[in-house]
């Protein structure tokens, strides 16, 4: 092998001649690096020891396995589900619109776009699911006069209550996404659209958005796997997700770490099918951005910005 | 005095971004039919003036008219009502305007670039668009390419494609502004060839270009400005061959 490159390169030199090299054995030491073993021996032990205390403690880990599919713990899982996807669902609503709210020209809709980003943001979620729940306290009915009137008690039960905190909290984070993936979009573009006759709706809807998928997409895989996590919060305003079925069990039975555990077990399953997912889509959306376009791009923009042909 | 309407008409222009003041007075008409060139040193307010006739720039002072009529504004008796979005849409849409930098729509095919105006604004049937967008894309030579992604042409093939673009709304002026300056220098030709190619067949054109031979070959009016104002304007022959102006001589020196 080494001796066809040396005659390669002895053609391409024209005629120069081209030593072959010493057969001498030489072997390359590298550095030895004693602190890095060190200190991976420091972490190891640490850790190690960790684990044992874990595994020697008085945890009955057939207790977490027994419960894992326990049919309590499954309606959590599905409630976890459902209001996380819900709650992501309306998010996006609100986020799109917010978003889109803030690049308009009325100064009305803008300063109520930067208010609901800033009033959500800035105070804690927790605090904004308790303030939903607790909201019959200030107002008794729900009432548009003379079109609807019902009574706030029977309509704020806690789904909804987790609905509204956990979507109308996360629209404010997905808004100013939605707002980074339109700015990133090329100013070209929209003149472009301009110059054709069209429209800042139609030019929002067909040119900017499309373009603004690609950087938005990302980051919202993120936010939906937080908001699976936050969805736990909707604990403390009593509705049976995940962490409250485990936590009724425990109050029965004592084995609160066991129960605790059987929880973040079906957490962690959850974020790590998702987050490969979400991996799955990156890809997907980076590999439509170079020359060749991905089928997958162009359906997912199609699908998601309801195109039609 | 002709009778013929002329297509642009700018009478004392001027546009200011706050304190800068980038047009001081613009005096020009284009006629129809007429491949009308600007040129000038880069900041001279030649692709700002252009940006003004469709109104994507908003004029300061003076009178801008298309056509006829007014830019941007309806004149009732001494004043002037600037129009809602959806009329400067429509005026807009009877104009083409093509780019230094394309702005294709990259998520969209070639065809898709060509159709997605006459069909999403004009209204009209995907058949007969598509028929007339396939008609254009051969004129430009890229009838082959109509699936392809902007990201997969070239600079020129992008820029005959953007040129198709805006011939799909049939505009009665076409903007150019620098359309080969961001090309590779063996990329200009092409694109010149198509917008030659426009000319004969009796397109309007403003176009802002460095392209001198362009303007010498095709061109049947030139002005020269700098620092906003038209320092010298004629037959591009004339202009070019025989500047009068000591700064037009000094620019033309630089270029030629």
């Amino acid at each position: 092998m080494s001796r066809q490159t040396s005659e390669q390169v002895a053609v391409t030199a024209e005629g120069t001649p081209v030593p072959d090299p010493p057969p001498a054995a030489l072997v390359a030491v590298p550095v030895r690096r004693y602190g890095t073993w060190a200190l991976g021996l420091v972490v190891a032990v640490v850790v190690a020891a960790l684990v044992r205390a874990f595994a020697v403690a008085k945890i009955d880990y057939g207790v977490v396995v027994k419960y894992f599919t326990a049919k309590p713990i499954l309606t959590g899982v599905l409630h976890t589900l459902e209001l996380t996807v819900l709650s992501m669902v309306l998010a996006l609503v609100l986020g799109v619109a917010v978003a889109v709210m803030r690049q308009s020209q009325n100064p009305v809709l803008t300063a109520v776009a930067a208010g609901y980003t800033w009033l959500f943001r800035g105070t804690p979620l927790l605090v904004q699911l308790l303030i939903w729940f607790n909201l019959s306290l200030i107002f008794k009915y729900v009432e548009i006069p003379g079109v609807y009137s019902a009574p706030m008690n029977t309509i704020m039960t806690p789904f909804v209550a987790a609905l509204l905190g956990l979507g109308v909290n996360e629209g404010a984070y997905i808004a100013e996404i939605v707002r980074g993936g339109i700015l990133s979009v090329d100013s070209g573009q929209r003149e472009a659209a301009a110059a054709l006759g069209m429209s800042q709706r139609l030019t929002m809807r067909r040119i900017v958005l499309p373009q603004a998928m690609r950087v938005i997409v990302p980051p919202l895989g993120n936010e939906f796997i937080a908001l699976l996590k936050y969805s736990s919060l909707a604990y403390t305003i009593s509705y049976t997700e995940l962490l409250q079925s485990a936590n009724k069990i425990y109050t029965a039975n004592f084995q609160v770490i066991e129960l605790l555990f059987t929880a973040s077990l079906w957490y962690i399953l959850l974020t790590t099918v998702f987050t490969i997912g979400q991996q799955q889509l990156e890809r997907r959306l980076s590999r439509g951005h170079t020359t060749t376009p991905s089928r997958f791009g162009s359906l997912l923009r199609r699908n998601l910005i309801g195109r039609r042909r | 005095m002709t009778t013929t309407v002329p297509m642009v008409q700018a009478l004392d222009v001027h546009k200011r971004y706050g304190q800068l003041e980038v047009l001081k007075g613009i005096n020009l008409e284009v006629r129809p039919r007429e491949v009308f060139c600007l040129v000038g040193p880069s900041g001279s307010g030649k692709s700002t003036f252009l940006r003004c006739i469709n109104h994507l720039e908003k004029v300061s002072a003076g009178s801008l008219s298309v056509d006829g009529e007014l830019v941007g504004y309806r004149r009732h008796g001494n004043r002037l009502y600037e129009l809602k979005e959806s009329e400067i849409a429509r005026k807009r849409a009877e104009i083409g305007m093509v780019f230094q930098r394309f702005n294709l729509f990259p998520h969209m095919t070639v065809l898709e670039n060509v159709m997605e105006a006459p069909v999403r604004v004009r209204k009209e049937a995907k058949a007969v668009v598509r028929e007339r967008a396939m008609t254009l894309l051969d004129r430009v030579g890229l009838k082959a390419k109509h699936d392809a992604y902007p990201g997969q042409l070239s600079g020129g093939q992008q820029q005959r494609v953007a040129i198709a673009r805006a011939l799909a709304m049939q505009p009665k002026l076409m903007l150019f502004d620098e359309p080969t300056s961001a090309l590779d220098p063996e990329l200009v030709g092409e694109v010149l060839d198509v917008m030659r190619q426009l000319a004969e067949d009796g397109m309007t054109m403003v176009v802002v270009t460095h392209e001198m031979g362009f303007a010498r070959e095709v061109g049947d009016a030139l002005v020269f400005m700098d620092g906003g104002v038209v320092v010298e304007s004629g037959h591009p022959r004339d202009v070019l061959t025989s500047p009068q102006h000591a700064r037009t001589k000094a620019f033309l020196s630089k270029v030629l």
